[in-house]
């Protein structure tokens, strides 16, 4: 009995620590503190797989709006042109609306719920293919340009241009403009080991 | 949030396969970019070690001066007359000294400089030309000569046909600059620059970047250049110079301050107008009072002490040729300090000089001299620039892909009274630019994790001993947790361990660190087969800081030092540095060092004896991932 206590208590503690780590590396400020745009980021990069909707309940229960988050500016993913920015007319001297930040130690402890109750599991191999198999109707192997754009930005959680972008940058093959969804899925799994 | 089944007709099954698809891409993005920002936190927190380093280099200077007894009479009465001689000389006979021949294919410059010969240098160096010495002397003289004549902080007042544009640090950049350039013009009397700070060290066009700036704002004057750190060696005592009377900042239309680091909430602007900057000889060391049982006299340089003569080193000149403390601390803090988001003002721990600044800070400064805004560089931003302190900080970087490959964006702001501050955003481009995000984070992590286990093995033995110190039943492993303590309280780097560990060492089923592993590939090279592990460390480990030493000793640049001048510079290094090596060790290397047996050692020979071989650097991964 206070053995198992004891074992969950450091598995309690090991958790906390590996939070720690993971908002650690995003909190710029190093005020135990970071922008509540990169939440997601540190949430999958603990390894689970909350989808967007689940991921915009959990922001609500730790979000706090501020006046010391530090305003970003959003940058088009375009990084080879100069790109122009900030030029129309709003007063760029005035107090910026900050997007908001999430706290440590509201964090911390919905985190670690997280992690114990293991919610959110990644999605595995086999169903990822199976759900590709899906969208390919006519059993061919592939998903063209137009389809995987199509399902991807129509409908579910609709990507935004940046990861319709960044999908088809790493998954189409340029001769055929097509998606070789096998191939792309076992790349991947590759990367991520 | 959106989430929207499609038209009518359509299965709920291809919903359900479209929501898996976007939650499995969404959650392989994010560990992408959370990988990407953990290589980013690799480089800075080592770069920012390297920084505290450099420090204890100082501080080593410093006890050298204190103790380091020889010398050979002969060797003084020669080397002082020479020196005397040399300082006595001014610029036109020095520069009449050196030929250039015949045979010399680069640039030819004439004084005064036009704008065809900015053209001609640029050219040059865009076909990767060498600038012959004396046309650089030529330069550093005319730069010095100008920056004499300008105050503290040069006053700049934009008009709508005449903006300013303010770049941040290049490093050393010339791909960077050219392209700044390119985009942006070329610096004239309508199209004023300012450059704050570290264009130099690092990057390997130090001298060439250096060189552009000076001929640019020889040729027009209407730019500021502000303080910069450098790492090089070549003609250093004219640079050093030089450096000194580089102005310490800019007013743009009298509202905004250009600083290369930031303020502190003491920084005053009225003193830092008034103090005669060219004394201000060391952002390293603190002004001290001369020691009169020693006596020398010195010059201090950026770095720490200038060892001009054979065996001799100088120490401490006049008080009154330096700048008194209060002020010298204002300089440091311009230079060093960096804001941050929390208010108040405390001691800059991560660089070991001048301070981090909050907002409530900023508002105080910039309300006591009637000043908008401040722009600062010093500090690299993925973007190129970051706004903070509600819009009243910039930070402004201008060295793209300055960690590795990929690892950010550089910058420029262009500003005109009346207007908007616009940004303008670039990356110097290769064939990785073309590549998926998944690759391009794939090689900057590799990167990362090759300089992070180089530095490991510059540690070994301690962080054997360590390990072993906690693993009680000598099983060759440890938990997680025990691991990360370890590496982190040898190394001194605060990283994200946990997140690391599969990168570094082999983990078992349970979770457990086989922290030998890490050893397995990688080996440093040893110049002699009987030299120990731990010697062959510690000498790898310092071997940039000895070659800055050796170099220091060698004053006739010959690449040689003296058995004797290797062995009390040993003595004195490793006695500051607290080593427990044998002696005896180093002698025997030394020896073998040696190679003409006529007593002198090619240190160049002897550091580059040292160096790591990676062997095959994949890790073998094993069977279960850890997940949670």
């Amino acid at each position: 009995m206070a053995d198992e206590k004891d074992r969950e208590e450091t598995a309690v503690a090991e958790f906390h620590k590996k939070i720690k780590e993971a908002f650690e590396v995003f909190d710029h400020e190093s005020n135990n503190t970071v922008d509540v745009r990169e939440i997601g980021t540190i949430i999958r990069s603990l390894g689970c797989c909350p989808s967007e909707g689940e991921l915009h309940d959990l922001i609500a229960e730790v979000f706090t709006p501020g006046s010391e988050g530090t305003p970003h500016l959003h940058v088009p993913a375009d990084a080879i042109e100069i790109v122009q920015i900030h030029s129309d007319s709003q007063s760029f001297l005035e107090e910026e609306e900050p997007t908001g930040y999430i706290r440590f130690e509201k964090f911390l402890p919905v985190m670690t719920e997280i992690l114990l109750e293991r919610r959110y599991r990644p999605i595995p191999e086999d169903v990822l293919l199976r759900a590709f198999e899906v969208l390919d109707t006519a059993k061919r192997g592939f998903l063209t340009k137009d389809e995987l754009i199509k399902y991807m930005t129509e409908e579910g959680e609709p990507f935004s241009q940046e990861e319709m972008e960044e999908m088809l940058s790493a998954a189409i093959d340029p001769e055929s403009n097509s998606i070789n969804y096998k191939d792309y899925i076992s790349m991947m799994v590759i990367d991520e080991n | 949030h959106k989430c929207s089944g499609s038209g009518t007709g359509k299965a709920p099954l291809s919903l359900r396969a479209v929501l898996i698809i976007q939650n499995w891409f969404r959650g392989y993005r994010a560990r992408l970019k959370a990988r990407q920002q953990y290589a980013l936190t690799i480089f800075q927190s080592i770069e920012y070690a390297d920084e505290q380093d450099q420090i204890q280099l100082c501080n080593f200077f410093t006890f050298m001066l204190e103790n380091y007894k020889h010398i050979r009479k002969e060797e003084i009465e020669l080397s002082q007359l020479t020196e005397s001689k040399l300082d006595m000389m001014d610029k036109q006979d020095y520069v009449d000294l050196i030929d250039v021949p015949d045979s010399y294919q680069g640039p030819r410059l004439q004084f005064p400089l036009t704008c065809a010969d900015i053209d001609l240098l640029l050219e040059a160096f865009k076909g990767k030309q060498i600038l012959h010495a004396r046309y650089v002397l030529e330069v550093l003289f005319e730069t010095k000569k100008l920056l004499k004549q300008m105050p503290n902080f040069t006053q700049i007042q934009t008009s709508p046909s005449k903006e300013v544009t303010v770049c941040g640090d290049l490093h050393g950049k010339l791909d960077d600059l050219f392209l700044i350039f390119y985009k942006n013009g070329l610096p004239s009397g309508s199209n004023p620059y300012v450059f704050n700070g570290d264009f130099v060290d690092r990057g390997r066009n130090s001298m060439e970047v250096l060189m552009i700036l000076c001929v640019s704002f020889l040729k027009n004057k209407t730019y500021s250049i502000s303080y910069l750190q450098i790492h090089g060696k070549k003609i250093l005592q004219t640079l050093e110079e030089l450096y000194t009377w580089l102005p310490i900042g800019t007013i743009i239309d009298n509202e905004i301050l250009v600083v290369h680091g930031g303020i502190s909430e003491t920084t005053d602007l009225n003193l830092l107008h008034r103090l005669e900057r060219n004394k201000m000889k060391s952002v390293l060391m603190p002004p001290k009072e001369i020691n009169k049982d020693y006596n020398t006299d010195s010059k201090h340089s950026k770095l720490g002490v200038t060892i001009s003569a054979h065996g001799r080193i100088k120490a401490s000149g006049l008080s009154s040729e330096h700048l008194p403390k209060h002020e010298w601390e204002q300089v440091i803090d311009i230079l060093w300090s960096d804001p941050r988001g929390k208010k108040g003002c405390f001691p800059n721990t991560g660089r070991g000089g001048g301070c981090y600044f909050g907002p409530d800070i900023t508002s105080k400064i910039l309300n006591k001299f009637q000043l908008k805004m401040i722009i600062r560089s010093h500090e690299c931003k993925p973007e190129g620039y970051e706004i903070c302190h509600g819009g009243k900080v910039v930070t402004i970087f201008s060295a793209s892909n300055y960690y590795e490959e990929d690892s950010n964006r550089g910058a420029y702001v262009k500003l005109c009274s009346g207007t908007n501050p616009r940004f303008f955003q670039y990356q110097v481009t290769d064939a990785t630019c073309f590549q998926p995000l998944h690759q391009r984070v794939s090689t900057m992590e590799n990167s990362a994790i090759k300089i992070l286990r180089e530095r490991m093995i510059s540690r070994k033995s301690d962080l054997i001993h360590a390990f072993q110190h906690q693993d009680r039943r000598k099983s060759g492993k440890l938990p997680v947790s025990q691991w990360a303590f370890c590496m982190e309280s040898i190394l001194g780097l605060n990283l994200p361990w946990r997140s690391l560990s599969s990168n570094l060492v082999i983990i078992d089923q349970n979770g457990n660190v086989e922290y030998m592993s890490s050893f397995r590939n990688i080996h440093i090279e040893k110049p002699i087969k009987e030299a120990n592990s731990a010697l062959v460390e510690t000498l790898y480990r310092y071997r940039s800081d000895l070659e800055i030493i050796f170099n220091a000793i060698d004053t006739d640049h010959s690449g040689l030092i003296s058995m004797e001048e290797f062995h009390a510079m040993w003595k004195l290094f490793s006695s500051h540095y607290n080593l427990h090596i044998d002696n005896s060790q180093v002698n025997k290397i030394a020896n073998m060092m040696d190679l003409n047996r006529d007593g002198s050692i090619d240190f160049t020979e002897f550091l580059k004896a040292f160096y790591v071989v990676h062997k095959y650097e994949t890790m073998v991964k094993p069977e279960a991932t850890n997940l949670a």
